[in-house]
C-alpha cells in the first residue's frame, strides 16, 4: 500500500475527502474505513519521525491546547510532541493550574479557550462524556485524550497501529486483553477498534472487573488465563489502577497476580510470535513480570513511539475539517 | 355550567356525556339550576373530557431555598398548564421540610402564590439523613399529607420500621424513594449494556428492588401502608404484584419518563436524561406498562424535578438528577398508555391520576360527585401538539421531551370552579 499524503512539502492541511469529522471523540462511532485512514495517515507521519528534520508545516499557525483535567504525563507529552512536529503552537493546561479548582465550569473554561482562538483542544477528563460536551459547544476540534472509563481513542489507534506493523492486518487475530476492563477506557476503545477491523477479542479478568455485559460489545469473556494464552496472537495487559479500585473489587494484589498476572511461567504458554502490549504506566511485577516487560516479544516502547505518529494523524485530519479556511 | 362534555368520574363510576354544574366552587346537582336566580356562565366542553382535577403526588416545588429552580408560584402554574389542580410537594428543600415551621411557611406561601392546591409532605428523618425521626406529629398538625425522605432513602431498616409504625398513629402514608445506596454507589445511570458502553457507573435495578422488598416486609410487619415512589424496574413490579395479591398495604407509582425513554437515550451524555431512579430498558418499560394495565401500579406521578440550565450544563456525572414533568405528564400518559400501547382506557387513566392518589393520601379531592370541591380538568385526548420547553411555566428548562410530538393534553384547568389556566 502507498501511504497517502503528508510529506515535508505539504503546505496545506487539506484532509482526504472521506474524513469529515472535526472531532475525535471515540472509536465507537468510526467506520472501519475511517480507522484505516487514520492508521494509514499515521504510517506516513511515522516516517517523518525518522528524518533529520522531524517537522512538517501542516498545522503551522494553529493553536493547540492540551487541556488535562486529570493527571497524565505520557499522553500529554505525546500530544505535545505530535503538535510540535506538525508546527502547531501548543499550550498546556493541567488541572492544578486551571481555573476549574476555582469553581469555573468546564463550559466556561472551554469558552474562554475558544475566545483565545484555540483551534484544537485535546481533553483528558475524569468524567465520561466531557469531550462530547465540549465538541457540541465549540467550533474548535476536540480530541479525546481519555474520558473517565469511556474511551481513549488514540491509545487504541496506536495499539492497532503497532499490531498492524507486526502482523500486516488485524483480521482474524486473537487479541487477549487482561485486567481491569470495567474501569478501562483503553479497553473500550480497543474493543471497538479491534472488532471493527476483524480481530477476535477475548477479555480476561475477575468477574467483578470483567462483567459479562462486555459480551454484548462483541467480545468473548473468559476467566482462565492459562487456557486462553496459547490461542493469543496479542496479549494486552491493562494497568491495575490502585487509585480507582476500592478493596471490594478483588481481595488483593497477591491474589490478582496469582490468577491474572503474566508471570514468566505463564508466558511459556504463549505462541512464540505473540506480541505483549501494555498501555503504561506498568506496575512491574503486577500485571506483567518485570523481565517479560523488557523482553524481545514486548512491544511496549514501540507503542509509545507509534503513539506520536497516530496523534499526528488524528490532529492533522481533524484540524483540517475544523478549520476549512486554513491556508 | 360545563356543557356537553364526556364526564368521567372514576370515583363514582360515571362516564357519560352531559352537563356539570358548579355553584360557589363546588359541584352542584343540575336540579339546583332551576332554583338559582341568574343564568349561569357556560363553558362549552363538547368533544372534551370533563375529569376531576388531576392530582400529582410527586412534585418538587423547590421552595423554600431553591427558588432559582422553581417557586411555588411557577411550579403550580406549570401544574395548572398540565391539567393538575393538586400537587403534593416533596420535602427535600433548603432547609428540608423536617419540622412544623417549614410546613407552615409552605402553607402560607402557597396561600399567597399558588394557583392550584399544594399539599406538603414532611421528612421521615431530621435533615433527610435517615437517622432520627423528624417531628412527624407536629408536622401533621400543620397539614402534611405524607412523610418521605424523597431523594434520599432511609437505609437503616430499624429506623424505617419505627417511622412506619409511628405514622400509623396519624393514619399517615409513608412514601419511599427506593434505593439501596450500598448497591448504587456513585451510579448515575441504569447498569447494563449502555452504562458499560458509555463508561458510566451503573445503578442496578436490584438496588431499587431491594428496598421495594424491604418496604413490602415492613408494610406486612407493621400493617401500615407504604407507597413506593417512581418505580422503574420490572423486578419492582413483580414484587409489588405478589405482595398486593396477598393483601399487603403496599402501592407504587410510575412516572412518564420511565415508560417513554430507555437508557439508550443517554448515548450522547444528555443530562436531561439523567434522573433517579434512572431510565432503564425496553423490558422494564413493558413490565411497568403491564403493571399499570393489571392494576399492580395504580398511581401515576411526574417526579417534576426542576434544575437550572447552568446546573444541568456540566459533565454528566456531575449533573443533578431529575427532569421537568408536570406539563408533559398527562400528554405522555394518554399518548403512551391509551393510544399507543392501549394498556388502559381513559377512565382508568383518570382514576390513576385522581381518585387513587386522593384515597392513598386521604385528600378531599379527586371526584366530581355532588358537593365535592369543583377542581376540574378539561382534556382533549386527541389533540396533537409538540412540546416546546420555551413555553413552559416552570423556571427551569430541563426536559428531554423538547420537540416531541404528543397526542392528548389538558386544555383547561379549574380550581374550586375558577379557571386557572386555559390553552
Amino acid at each position: 500500500m502507498t501511504p497517502p499524503l503528508p510529506m515535508a512539502s505539504a503546505s496545506a492541511a487539506v484532509p482526504p475527502p472521506h474524513w469529515t469529522r472535526k472531532d475525535l471523540l471515540g472509536i465507537e462511532e468510526l467506520s472501519a474505513e475511517e480507522i484505516v485512514l487514520l492508521l494509514d495517515t499515521a504510517r506516513a507521519f511515522k516516517e517523518v519521525g525518522t528524518r533529520d528534520v522531524k517537522k512538517v508545516p501542516a498545522l503551522r499557525g494553529q493553536t493547540l491546547v492540551n487541556f488535562f483535567v486529570e493527571p497524565s504525563t505520557r499522553t500529554r507529552t505525546s500530544f505535545e510532541l505530535a503538535a510540535h512536529r506538525l508546527s502547531a503552537d501548543v499550550v498546556n493546561i493541567s488541572v492544578s493550574s486551571s481555573s476549574l479548582t476555582k469553581g469555573e465550569t468546564l463550559k466556561d473554561t472551554a469558552l474562554n479557550l475558544e475566545a483565545l482562538h484555540a483551534d484544537i483542544i485535546v481533553l483528558r477528563h475524569a468524567s465520561a462524556g466531557a469531550p462530547h460536551f465540549l465538541a457540541d459547544r465549540l467550533d474548535a476540534s476536540v480530541i479525546n485524550a481519555g474520558d473517565g472509563a469511556h474511551e481513549h481513542p488514540t491509545q487504541a489507534l496506536l495499539d492497532g497501529f503497532t499490531i498492524r506493523e507486526h502482523r500486516g492486518s488485524l483480521a482474524g487475530l486473537r487479541v487477549v486483553i487482561v485486567g481491569d476492563i470495567l474501569f478501562s477506557r483503553v479497553a473500550r476503545s480497543n474493543i471497538w477498534l479491534l472488532t471493527k477491523l476483524g480481530a477476535k477479542v477475548t477479555l480476561v479478568g475477575p468477574t467483578t472487573l470483567v462483567p459479562r455485559t462486555f459480551e454484548e460489545m462483541g467480545c468473548e469473556v473468559r476467566r482462565d488465563l492459562d487456557a486462553v494464552l496459547p490461542e493469543a496472537d496479542v496479549v494486552n495487559l491493562l494497568r491495575i489502577q490502585h487509585e480507582r479500585q476500592r478493596r471490594e473489587y478483588f481481595p488483593g494484589l497477591g491474589e490478582y497476580i496469582a490468577l491474572f498476572g503474566l508471570t514468566k511461567e505463564r508466558a511459556t504458554r504463549l505462541k512464540p510470535d505473540c506480541l505483549i502490549m501494555h498501555p503504561g504506566p506498568i506496575n512491574r511485577g503486577v500485571e506483567i513480570d518485570s523481565e517479560l516487560a523488557d523482553s524481545g516479544r514486548s512491544v511496549i516502547l514501540e507503542q509509545v513511539t507509534n503513539g506520536l505518529a497516530v496523534r499526528m494523524a488524528a490532529l492533522y485530519l481533524c484540524a483540517g475539517v475544523g478549520n476549512p479556511a486554513n491556508p | 355550567m360545563i356543557r356537553g362534555g364526556r364526564i368521567i368520574d372514576p370515583a363514582s363510576n360515571r362516564d357519560e356525556t352531559g352537563d356539570l354544574l358548579v355553584v360557589d366552587g363546588r359541584i352542584a346537582p343540575l336540579s339546583q339550576l332551576a332554583t338559582s336566580g341568574s343564568p349561569p356562565s357556560h363553558i362549552d366542553a363538547s368533544g372534551l373530557v370533563v375529569a376531576p382535577g388531576l392530582i400529582d403526588l410527586h412534585v418538587h416545588l423547590r421552595e423554600p431555598g431553591q427558588s432559582a429552580k422553581e417557586t411555588i408560584g411557577s411550579g403550580t402554574r406549570a401544574a395548572a398548564a398540565g391539567g393538575f389542580t393538586s400537587v403534593v410537594c416533596m420535602p427535600n428543600t433548603s432547609p428540608p421540610v423536617d419540622g412544623p415551621s417549614v410546613v407552615a411557611w409552605i402553607q402560607e406561601k402557597a396561600a399567597r402564590d399558588a394557583v392550584v392546591n399544594v399539599f406538603p409532605t414532611g421528612a421521615i428523618t431530621k435533615g433527610l439523613v435517615g437517622e432520627e425521626l423528624a417531628p412527624i406529629g407536629s408536622m401533621v398538625r400543620e397539614g402534611i399529607v405524607a412523610i418521605t425522605d424523597d431523594g434520599c432513602c432511609v437505609q437503616n431498616h430499624g429506623v424505617m420500621r419505627r417511622a412506619v409504625e409511628y405514622a400509623r398513629m396519624f393514619d399517615l402514608c409513608v412514601m419511599d424513594h427506593c434505593q439501596d445506596t450500598s448497591l448504587t454507589g456513585d451510579g448515575v445511570m441504569h447498569e447494563g449494556y449502555w452504562s458499560t458502553l458509555l463508561g458510566l457507573p451503573g445503578w442496578p435495578s436490584a438496588a431499587e428492588e431491594m428496598i421495594v422488598m424491604r418496604n413490602i416486609l415492613l408494610a406486612e410487619l407493621c400493617r401500615t401502608r407504604i407507597h413506593c415512589q417512581h418505580l422503574s424496574s420490572a423486578g419492582s413490579v413483580r414484587l409489588l404484584r405478589e405482595a398486593r395479591s396477598r393483601g399487603i398495604p403496599i402501592s407504587g407509582e410510575v412516572c412518564p419518563h420511565h415508560i417513554a425513554l430507555t437508557d439508550e437515550s443517554l448515548h450522547r451524555y444528555d443530562t436531561n436524561c439523567k434522573m433517579n431512579p434512572p431510565l432503564r430498558t425496553r423490558a422494564d418499560i413493558e413490565a411497568l406498562i403491564d403493571g399499570i394495565a393489571d392494576g399492580t401500579v395504580d398511581i401515576l406521578a411526574s417526579d417534576h424535578a426542576p434544575h437550572c440550565p447552568y446546573e444541568k450544563e456540566v459533565e454528566f456525572d456531575q449533573a443533578p438528577f431529575g427532569i421537568l414533568g408536570l406539563e408533559t405528564e398527562l400528554g405522555l400518559f394518554i399518548d403512551l398508555l391509551v393510544h399507543r400501547h392501549r394498556a388502559i382506557d381513559l377512565p382508568r387513566l383518570i382514576a390513576l391520576l385522581t381518585v387513587n392518589p386522593a384515597r392513598l393520601l386521604r385528600l378531599d379531592r379527586g371526584t366530581l360527585a355532588e358537593g365535592a370541591v369543583a377542581d376540574i380538568t378539561l382534556i382533549d385526548p386527541d389533540l396533537e401538539w409538540t412540546v416546546d420547553r420555551e413555553q413552559s411555566f416552570s423556571r427551569s428548562r430541563n426536559t428531554p421531551f423538547h420537540g416531541r410530538e404528543i397526542k392528548g393534553r389538558a386544555v383547561r384547568t379549574l380550581v374550586a370552579g375558577k379557571t386557572v389556566w386555559e390553552l
